[in-house]
């Protein structure tokens, strides 16, 4: 499923709102959710799972080719870990 | 930040009541959650993707005792997030 399926879906389970405005209000929610993460927020959405940030320090590497080392810089990384109704949900062995 | 959050900033920033914004976000949620339970991928342009992954029955131990159990075949969830935000949370 696309972000595009997902606003025709919301728009035809939410009939008091438009299509169009639908689509503005999904951007709302990954825009908000995007704004709170590079605040390195923790969000938290109950029954689905929870999103963080972590750092990561600079760390020498190699190129696995050349074996060159080289010198990669700190970033940040995202996390995502499903929540306890989501793993069960989607588990197999739940389904049959 | 909780859904209560994202409500709250729907709310802020589209012309629609509270009720109606909590409708959405909670609508939006769902759909997802029932796509995933469905086996369905989900690919959310500029955010990310939820793929499904299962896994193989395999052997472990119980970190605890030490005994060898097996871990039956699963599916699980994973995410990967999109170049796009990768680039927007280390700019």
């Amino acid at each position: 499923m696309t972000k595009s399926k997902l606003v025709k879906m919301v728009s035809e389970r939410v009939s008091e709102i438009t299509k169009k405005d639908t689509k503005v209000i999904v951007d709302v929610i990954f825009n908000s959710m995007i704004d709170a993460l590079i605040r390195e927020e923790r969000i938290e959405i109950r029954g689905f799972g929870s999103f963080r940030v972590k750092n990561r320090d600079a760390r020498c590497g190699r190129n696995p080719k050349t074996g060159v080392v080289v010198n990669i810089p700190k970033k940040k990384t995202l996390f995502f870990k499903a929540g306890k109704e989501m793993k069960e949900r989607v588990d197999l062995r739940k389904a049959d | 930040m909780t859904k209560a959050d994202i409500i709250e900033n729907v709310y802020e920033n589209v012309g629609i009541s509270k009720k109606e914004s909590a409708k959405i976000v909670e609508t939006v949620f769902e759909i997802i959650k029932e796509k995933l339970e469905t086996g369905e991928n989900v690919k959310i342009s500029g955010f990310g993707n939820f793929t499904l992954r299962d896994k193989d029955p395999r052997r472990g131990r119980n970190p605890q005792t030490g005994d060898e159990i097996e871990i039956s075949a699963r599916r699980v969830l994973t995410f990967r997030p999109s170049q796009v935000l990768k680039r927007m949370l280390n700019n």
